[in-house]
């Protein structure tokens, strides 16, 4: 089982594609044609100056050298990498769709349509009762969900200085919650993975503004004291805040909102199938309470009164903003459109097969699973084998490897979601992968990858010697 | 009910794997109790893709087809097809983060090629491959200088002419680090020099200026706003967008410490203000730079080779005590702008924005022939737009204008902003005549 990413070697020796900058680079007098005063302008520019022909082949290649869902499997737990089904590009293409944020309300009805049904459809997804569009991403919306916290306690008189997270969770929770300005407290893990109510409970009290929960959990457990855990949260004055990060394994068989959250976010890009595009843009909607809706950010959009029609309005305590807009809109209606394709039944069996697929790999592969029962993820154990290079060596075999050495409490984690859209004979080559690679020689895992574009890249180096830019290169 | 279009299995298939797994039926392999569980419907009823197509199209046809004279803040230009069909490259769009880089080089030395640019055009040496949008790119600034400056301040002073979404991010940022906002006057559209430096003292970790100024405005004092900052030793960003950076004086000789501001003026059509935020710096804040950065380093074979690099700056690693929260970001959008700019080269990217300049000062001159108007409001120069003072007062003539087809915005009792693109320089007759009609 052996597969080649991009075969241009030559002779032995691999064939790169040259920087843009390596094609030919042009320097433009700036100040000769332009009508500014020279004060007002900079010199010269000097940037690449590649026909369309040679973009085109640039990028074509670039691309080649690229492994993405529509190339095989692709399991990185958390990440959700789901197919991304092609109509809804063309959804978000069309062109009376593109238009200016600033527009009046009576000169954007359609995109206020849109908007205010996404927000229906989450809402009633998540079992919440108010939802947002603007957080462009899973961390942002984070970041929106504990400012509203922030928000609510303020509003009440109550200066709460806390956000409780459990070691298990991403690491944008943790992150969020600095940013926000409240100190972390650090929830150890219980024994079976889960939360344990007793450390809940001490590490919960008069100054927890919310406790920041996944469920199911980062190693796909859901965390079945649910409704406890909401109890000493909520009797502490505390919020529940829902990482949508692992919605997907829930879809039509739990809410957020019937477990006791207040808050939560929705990860488009991973439970509604947007594209991941090579890092982003995705889109992270915030769902709350009707006790929280007031402190939404602005605008949000609701009918209007009278003749049928949308418009925005400011929340009365709202945040204000977390984007300069109105979010990554072009993102959003791509959900729209993969939410309204599933329907009701559509989502259901999505988390039905994310779960089914899951299980079945698990038991599939020679690497032991120390957590369960899982849903849609489950961090596998590589053992005494590195988990890293046992990661590297299935870059050979065709596929890409599972999320490595994280969450730390399985050790060398191998953090894996093959999510619904794998069927079984796929899901057999992805079990080979990683039987092959598990049970080779260590020589042959510290050596891998050998098929790819390039060999295993020396990291320590990249950041000892930081060089960032085809400049830095060229210093040299 | 149908099942999900997109999960293959065939009902034999999913009998074999349940049976592999020794479990009776798909419910069983769920460990939620009863009291959360949910078996309610959501009541959305499942589409054909051609149904969804047909109804969305039904839906954006009910936004109006009004001429957008809009900018402040959000700006696009024409993006040619090749930047869709290219960055549309499965490879590309559906993929994500490059965590295992050897499978993912291709990516990597795009975002790579994205920073160079960018470096190029602000003059700074380091530039990350994306944050989401210059609001929340100036708010990371901001948390950046309550980082590295040693000043006991807590201030961030920004221009009184910044769009009120771009402050309000601003703010919310800097609510979690004890920084306040305050804003220095304007002084004929551009900065009030002399006021800025009565003002900066200890208490500032950080001056914003911008590049254009919201009103469109080319800010002349750049160097003094600079020297305004460094002699407190605060933080100097400034803002500005990549089109304007093609001509406009390059930020680090006016001794800017970091340039944030959009860059999804190249690669992205109009989008409702959806965008990729720069961020760029100096040298000596490279391990406070927040978000992603791609590396050039070498593979096993000794080869040159991309990798994401210092992440130990990053939420995955550092947790709490990261430079920001930020994960997923804009790096598809970073990727349409690289290959917008390649397509345009210098010259291309120059022409455009002498042109922004150039249309900017037509379309001011004809309104300004028009009686009853003022254009433009400020005696400076313009990139793209401009205020324009009205006799009468202004919301009225915009809400007639709208109903013309026009779209200008209403910043004042009597001013007006109007802003001109390659996108709309051909229907400036049609504003125009429009204007003189309405007012």
């Amino acid at each position: 089982m052996i597969h080649d990413q991009a075969d241009y070697t030559r002779e032995g020796e691999a064939v790169h594609e040259p920087l843009l900058s390596e094609k030919g680079e042009e320097t433009v007098d700036v100040r000769e044609e332009s009508p500014l005063p020279d004060e007002l302008t900079r010199e010269e520019l000097t940037l690449p100056a590649p026909s369309e022909p040679e973009i085109a082949r640039h990028y074509t290649r670039l691309s080649q050298m690229n492994w993405a869902i529509d190339s095989g499997p692709y399991p990185l737990g958390s990440c959700t990498m789901k197919y991304n089904p092609k109509f809804t590009e063309d959804v978000a293409a069309d062109p009376n769709a593109a238009v200016h944020p600033d527009r009046p309300d009576r000169s954007v009805q359609g995109n206020l349509e849109l908007q205010y049904r996404l927000q229906e459809f989450l809402a009633d997804i998540g079992g919440m009762d108010a939802v947002t569009l603007q957080p462009p991403a899973g961390a942002a919306g984070e970041f929106t969900g504990i400012l509203i916290a922030k928000a609510y306690h303020d509003h009440h008189g109550n200066d709460r200085s806390e956000v409780v997270i459990p070691a298990s969770a991403h690491g944008t929770n943790f992150a969020t919650a600095a940013t926000a300005g409240y100190d972390v407290v650090e929830l150890p893990s219980g024994e079976d993975g889960r939360v344990d109510l007793e450390a809940l409970e001490a590490a919960v009290g008069d100054e927890t503004a919310a406790l920041m929960l996944t469920n199911p959990n980062t190693v796909g457990l859901f965390e079945r004291d649910i409704a406890a855990i909401a109890d000493v949260v909520h009797d502490a004055g505390g919020l529940l805040y829902y990482d949508g990060a692992n919605l997907n394994a829930l879809l039509g068989r739990g809410r957020p909102g019937d477990m006791g959250f207040d808050v939560m976010h929705y990860n488009v890009h991973k439970t509604f199938a947007t594209p991941h595009g090579g890092g982003g843009p995705g889109a992270g909607p915030v769902g709350v309470t009707e006790e929280l809706a007031e402190f939404l950010p602005s605008p949000r959009v609701r009918e209007t009164n009278g003749e049928k029609g949308y418009e925005r309005f400011e929340p009365a305590e709202s945040i204000g903003k977390v984007h300069g807009f109105e979010g990554n809109w072009l993102v959003l209606v791509k959900a729209y459109a993969y939410i309204a394709r599933l329907g009701d039944g559509g989502l259901r069996d999505a988390a039905a097969k994310a779960v089914l697929n899951a299980n079945y790999l698990a038991e599939r592969i020679d690497l032991a699973v120390p957590h369960g029962p899982f849903h849609h993820e489950f961090a596998a154990t590589a053992g005494d084998r590195d988990a890293a290079d046992v990661a590297k060596r299935m870059l050979d075999f065709g596929v890409h490897p599972p999320t490595t050495k994280w969450p730390e409490m399985v050790p060398e984690a191998m953090l894996t979601e093959p999510t619904e859209i794998e069927n079984r004979s796929s899901l057999d080559d992805l079990a080979e992968a990683f039987d092959l690679a598990y049970a080779d020689a260590d020589e042959a895992l510290e050596t891998a990858p050998n098929r790819t574009a390039a060999a295993r890249i020396d990291q320590v180096g990249a950041a000892r010697n930081p060089r960032l830019s085809w400049q830095a290169l060229d210093e040299e | 009910m149908s099942g999900s279009p997109y999960a293959p299995h065939t009902d034999a298939e999913t009998a074999a794997m349940l049976e592999t797994i020794g479990v009776d039926d798909e419910e069983a392999l769920f460990d939620i109790p009863d009291e959360v569980a949910f078996d309610g419907d959501f009541g959305i009823d499942a589409r054909t893709e051609r149904g969804i197509r047909e109804e969305c199209a039904r839906i954006f046809g009910r936004n109006d087809d009004a001429t957008e004279f809009l900018g402040r803040g959000h700006y696009a230009h024409y993006v040619p097809s090749v930047v869709g069909h290219l960055s549309d490259r499965a490879e590309f769009l559906t993929s994500y983060t490059q965590y295992q880089p050897e499978i993912s080089q291709g990516f990597l030395q795009a975002l790579f090629e994205y920073q160079s640019m960018l470096v190029e055009l602000t003059g700074l040496p380091i530039a990350n491959c994306s944050m989401y949008d210059a609001a929340t790119a100036l708010a990371e600034a901001a948390t950046l200088a309550d980082r590295t400056r040693s000043t006991s301040g807590d201030v961030v002073l920004v221009p009184d002419h910044l769009r009120e979404g771009k402050r309000a991010v601003l703010e919310n940022y800097c609510a979690g680090a004890d920084l306040t906002v305050e804003s220095y006057p304007m002084d004929d559209g551009t900065a009030d020099v002399d006021a800025l430096g009565d003002r900066v003292g200890d208490d500032v970790v950080m001056v914003y200026a911008e590049n254009p100024t919201l009103r469109g405005c080319i800010e002349e004092n750049l160097d003094a706003i600079g020297a305004i900052a460094a002699d407190a030793d605060a933080l100097f960003t400034l803002g500005s967008d990549v089109v304007a950076l093609s001509v406009l004086e390059e930020p680090a000789s006016v001794g800017a410490d970091v340039v944030v501001g959009e860059a999804g003026a190249l690669g992205l059509p109009t989008s409702y203000g959806m965008g990729l935020g720069i961020f760029a710096c100096r040298e000596e804040h490279l391990r406070q730079v927040p978000g992603r950065l791609v590396g050039a380093s070498e593979d096993a074979a000794g080869d040159r080779a991309f990798t994401l690099t210092l992440q130990t700056r990053e939420q995955h690693i550092r947790k709490e005590r990261a430079t920001s929260n930020i994960c997923t970001n804009q790096a598809w959008v970073a990727l349409r702008a690289a290959i917008h700019a390649a397509w345009l080269g210098p010259d291309g990217l120059v022409d455009l924005a002498n042109d922004c300049v150039r249309e900017a000062a037509d379309l001011a001159d004809r309104l300004d022939a028009v009686s009853g108007a003022t254009a433009p409001v400020h005696d400076r120069h313009h990139v793209r737009e401009f205020a324009m003072r009205t006799d009468q007062p202004a919301a009225p003539i915009a809400d007639d204008l709208a109903d013309s087809g026009f779209l200008v915005h209403v910043v004042g009792e009597h001013l007006l902003q109007v802003c001109v693109t390659d996108l709309t320089a051909g229907r400036t007759d049609d504003l125009v005549a429009a204007f003189e009609e309405v007012i």
